[in-house]
């Protein structure tokens, strides 16, 4: 590759290949549940409640626990603290209340999967049926049922808003400028009411626990997590433990998305292995159980008004966002605060208010999904700001120019956009899929449509959410990296040993990243979501290789006797750009250099540390929503679709998408674009197939058959995706995160290519084919569609 | 318990084993035998994450039971490189990144590898139809295709 010479920054700014690719294309790469614990494994399964709603007045385990095979039964009484990563609102196994079909009730230990299920059969638990609340409006209403009646009483971090005798989790709102008065103004304004329904993240990984207690009453616990730090953290703190007793071993990770991060089946696994101390216990889900009982995408109303004047500025916005968190809220309360916060999309718009509300309802917990609620609000903002360019008469496209974020624009927040290339990245993705030429349909009965919609989101993290990296060398001058981050197909591993081999001046094949990751061994990291590791452990291993980088040179300087200013690493060389003077790091790194005349060594194994954390993010007004920094950064993007829709069946077909973003930096610019493409198949997924079909709480299509995701037979679509760097000022190298953005626009770009082609707006996901047959008949028959 | 005596080929190699009636031949080949690149995704023959070749033919392990294998061969992930090199499909797959997270990796592989077998020479259309079965969250598919579609090219 012409560029792995005259790179200056190499590997990074190279597409070198996944540093896990080997063992993944063989079979070896070892993942949760095909690590070994010998014969004396026991199995666990859940009781679960099979009402939305109710009372537990009684529990009986004395027949499951009399069957052979059976080691113990746990139930709500051995889990008396709560747990919850910002709102502490769960027992580990329900106490005297159930909140959703599937919330567990009760876990059986046995030396088989079979015997522990058909022992969770003889658990007898009697029920008081209670009237569920199914939907988030109904939720609000001050006579529904409270889902938490004490949830005044829960310990909450100060950034999120209970309001206690209701079922409002948070509330969190924007006041900027006057809205009502700017109305007055506008010459055009829309409004409607958009919907979005659960859906599930379907990582082909289900999740999967094995926890261990010693004698000693300390815990192990190997599992499938994109948070081995938190899972430790809230689990010590639920079981009244410390946080050095309880280790977390996560190798890598089949596919997470955010259902496997914070804590969800995992703390069910440790307490049952409390039971049973000495013995590992594993907790599989089946793919069943995967659906609706570890976190889905949260469902979404939203309504939204938005007016502009004649020349084609928006002027006000006006949003109310009714989330279904489901029975908890494990991330719920902070998507709601995510999404208010940013809910006006990437536009610069002087009013605007927003109330985001978070609703306990009793459906499946809701979590953070690729996107930690993006791809669900832009559904309603990318299709009513294409409704209002269409009420003004602008081009959308040119609308979205006029109106979107550019560096120094002030946000929703009160905040000043930092450096940002939005207007790149919607001119280069709509020239990529010739927008404003029209094209003809491949068929007399289909039609061609063209749509585009624009993104932006921010890491949604406490302010202080840290990052940690070591960076040793061995013998031979090849270096470990150890980080807390997970690799969870994103490729984390890979990024950062290019960053180290970057900062160390030693070539990439010569860094190995320590996998699993091990809460006893590796350095801490918050979490891995939002984005946030190539940025933020990025740059912590930045720092730990600049420190390593320094203590070498130190030592040559010292052995050469020069300033250390003159000296570089270079291809595994420390060189002297004054002497000349060359070296190899082999050895040196380890053994230090002899004094001259045998006078003693200098130096020792070189290890260096860096660690990350965010210093300057601002609270927010809790009336106003108003600070001066809300957020480390934003991400923005833009796709352009170009599609077909058939009149006869209602089937749409997507051509091309065309997907750009600004990445600050491109660390590795082919897996940049693997997250791109992969980002829009995930997003056109669930813009065309995905949605839990919920009735009285239970869920109908639990199963790969009744709930389709994209196969490969789906994809006949060409995706450009391009990549556009305006460096970010905190980020290694000016990297941000790609990971979550890439699906965040597919929805309504994909809606709004479908209003470009047949005249039909889809106001609730997903955009089925069904849905526009049906459109597309009434449409026929002169009805308002 | 019923037992089954029963002999096979395993990735080259002769073996005999013990099987009670209802163990599947994912379960045995990952609890009992240790290979576990053989995934389980679902367990119930709706996302191919367990696919392995029996007589050659790709198959859903979790589908079969490991009774059924008596006088079989059985090739599995673990049995697609030999010593030390890797296939060409293999190799396409490292260099155009079909493979994120690499749950999904070791069952379409092995779904390449039965089409490559029975043809090699597939068009775009061939694949994706070969690969229906097998589901992947994470890559989009696309530079799975492509992959395929070059090792074929360099002789499957
Ligand atoms: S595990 Fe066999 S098809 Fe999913
Ligand atoms: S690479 Fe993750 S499921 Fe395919």
């Amino acid at each position: 590759m012409s560029t792995t010479t005259t790179n200056p920054t190499r590997p990074v700014g190279d597409s070198v290949k996944r540093i896990d690719a080997l063992e993944k294309v063989t079979g070896e790469a070892l993942f949760a549940d095909d690590l070994q614990f010998g014969p004396g494994l026991l199995f666990g399964r859940i009781v679960r409640s099979p009402h939305p709603h109710a009372l537990i007045k009684h529990i009986d385990t004395s027949r499951a626990l009399a069957m052979p095979g059976v080691k113990a039964v746990v139930t709500g009484a051995d889990t008396p603290k709560q747990i919850g990563l910002y709102l502490k609102d769960r027992h580990i196994f329900c106490r005297e209340r159930t909140r959703y079909v599937g919330d567990p009730v009760a876990g059986v230990v046995a030396t088989s999967e079979e015997i522990a299920e058909a022992a969770c059969k003889l658990v007898e638990v009697e029920y008081e049926v209670l009237e569920p609340v199914l939907d988030p409006l109904r939720g609000m209403a001050p006579d529904a049922p409270l889902i938490h009646p004490d949830l005044g009483n829960y310990e909450v971090p100060n950034f999120i808003f209970p309001k206690a005798g209701t079922n409002i989790s948070n509330h969190f709102k924007i006041r900027k400028g006057d809205p009502d008065a700017a109305w007055a103004l506008c010459d055009a304004i829309v409004e409607d009411e958009f919907r979005v329904p659960h859906v599930q993240h379907v990582p082909i990984e289900p999740h999967v626990a094995v926890a261990k207690m010693d004698q000693r009453g300390e815990i192990t616990l190997w599992t499938s997590s994109q948070s081995p730090f938190a899972q430790r953290n809230l689990i010590a703190e639920a079981l009244g433990l410390s946080q050095s007793s309880v280790r977390v071993i996560a190798p890598f990770v089949g596919g997470g998305f955010g259902c496997k991060a914070g804590v969800t089946m995992e703390a069910l696994a440790v307490v049952m292995a409390q039971k049973v101390p000495g013995y590992a216990v594993k907790l599989r889900l089946t793919r069943e159980e995967e659906f609706f009982t570890t976190f889905v995408r949260q469902g979404l109303i939203a309504r939204t008004k938005i007016g502009a004047t004649a020349d084609g500025k928006i002027q006000a916005m006006q949003t109310e966002y009714f989330w279904d968190a489901g029975a908890y809220t494990e991330y719920g309360v902070n998507i709601t605060r995510a999404s208010g916060y940013s809910s006006t999309g990437p536009y610069e718009i002087p009013n605007v208010r927003a109330d985001s509300y978070c609703v306990y309802t009793n459906h499946p917990v809701g979590g953070a999904f690729r996107g930690f609620g993006m791809p669900e609000i832009h559904w309603g903002i990318e299709q009513i700001v294409d409704m209002l360019a269409e009420a003004i008469g602008m081009d959308k496209a040119e609308f979205r120019l006029k109106n979107c974020i550019r560096t120094g624009s002030i946000i929703a927040t009160g905040s000043t956009m930092h450096p940002v290339g939005l207007v790149e990245c919607i001119k280069q993705a709509t020239a990529a899929i010739h927008w404003g030429t029209e094209e003809r349909a491949s068929a007399p009965h289909k039609r061609r449509g063209k749509g585009l919609a624009i993104m932006w989101k921010a890491p949604a993290m406490p302010p202080n959410a840290g990052s940690s990296a070591s960076v040793r060398f061995n013998e031979d001058a090849t270096v470990t990296v150890s980080v807390g981050g997970q690799e969870i197909g994103q490729g984390a591993f890979t990024v950062a040993a290019q960053m180290a081999a970057a900062a160390l001046g030693v070539p990439y094949e010569w860094v190995r990243v320590e996998g699993p990751i091990d809460t006893q061994y590796n350095p801490y990291e918050w979490q891995t979501v939002a984005s946030r590791l190539t940025w933020s452990m990025g740059n912590a291993v930045m720092a730990a290789a600049k420190d390593a980088r320094r203590q070498v040179l130190d030592l040559a300087a010292e052995h050469w006797g020069e300033d250390v200013d003159h000296l570089d690493i270079k291809d595994g060389m420390v060189i002297s750009y004054r002497s000349e003077e060359a070296m190899p790091l082999k050895k040196m790194v380890v053994y230090g250099l002899p004094k001259p005349a045998g006078q003693g060594w200098r130096g020792g194994p070189i290890i260096g540390h860096g660690s990350f954390m965010p210093s300057y993010v601002t609270g927010l007004d809790p009336e106003t929503g108003q600070g001066p920094r809300s957020v480390v950064h934003y991400t923005t993007g833009c796709q352009a679709v170009d599609l077909e829709v058939d009149t006869i069946t209602g089937q749409v077909t997507i051509l091309r998408i065309a997907a750009a973003f600004d990445v600050g930096k491109a660390i590795n610019p082919d897996q940049v674009r693997a997250q791109i493409e992969g980002g829009a198949v995930q997003g056109a997924s669930t813009a065309l197939f995905e949605g839990f079909q919920l009735k009285n709480g239970k869920l109908a299509n639990h199963s790969f058959v009744d709930y389709r995701i994209a196969t490969s037979v789906d994809v006949p679509f060409e995706i450009i995706p391009i990549i556009i760097e305006v460096p970010q000022d905190d980020g290694p190298w000016g990297a941000r995160g790609i990971g979550e953005h890439s699906m965040v626009p597919t929805a309504p770009a994909i809606a709004n290519a479908v209003a470009d082609a047949i005249g039909v707006r889809v106001l609730e996901l997903p955009i089925t084919a069904e849905k526009l047959y049906l459109a597309l008949e009434a449409q026929a028959d002169g009805m308002p569609v | 318990m019923t037992t089954h005596h029963i002999t096979f080929t395993i990735n080259g190699a002769q073996e005999e084993a013990l099987v009670t009636s209802h163990i599947t031949l994912l379960a045995f080949l990952r609890e009992r035998l240790g290979l576990t690149g053989t995934k389980n995704g679902c367990a119930t023959g709706e996302c191919g994450a367990c696919t392995v070749l029996l007589d050659g033919e790709p198959v859903n392990a979790c589908l079969v039971l490991a009774a059924e294998i008596d006088g079989a061969d059985v090739i599995t992930i673990e049995g697609l490189a030999h010593d030390g090199e890797l296939e060409p499909l293999q190799q396409a797959f490292i260099d155009h990144t079909g493979t994120q997270c690499g749950f999904c990796t070791p069952g379409i592989l092995i779904s390449a590898r039965a089409l490559l077998n029975r043809n090699p020479d597939p068009t775009e259309d061939d694949i994706k139809d070969a690969l229906r079965g097998n589901l992947c969250r994470c890559t989009g598919y696309q530079r799975i295709i492509n992959a395929v579609q070059d090792a074929a090219k360099a002789g499957g």
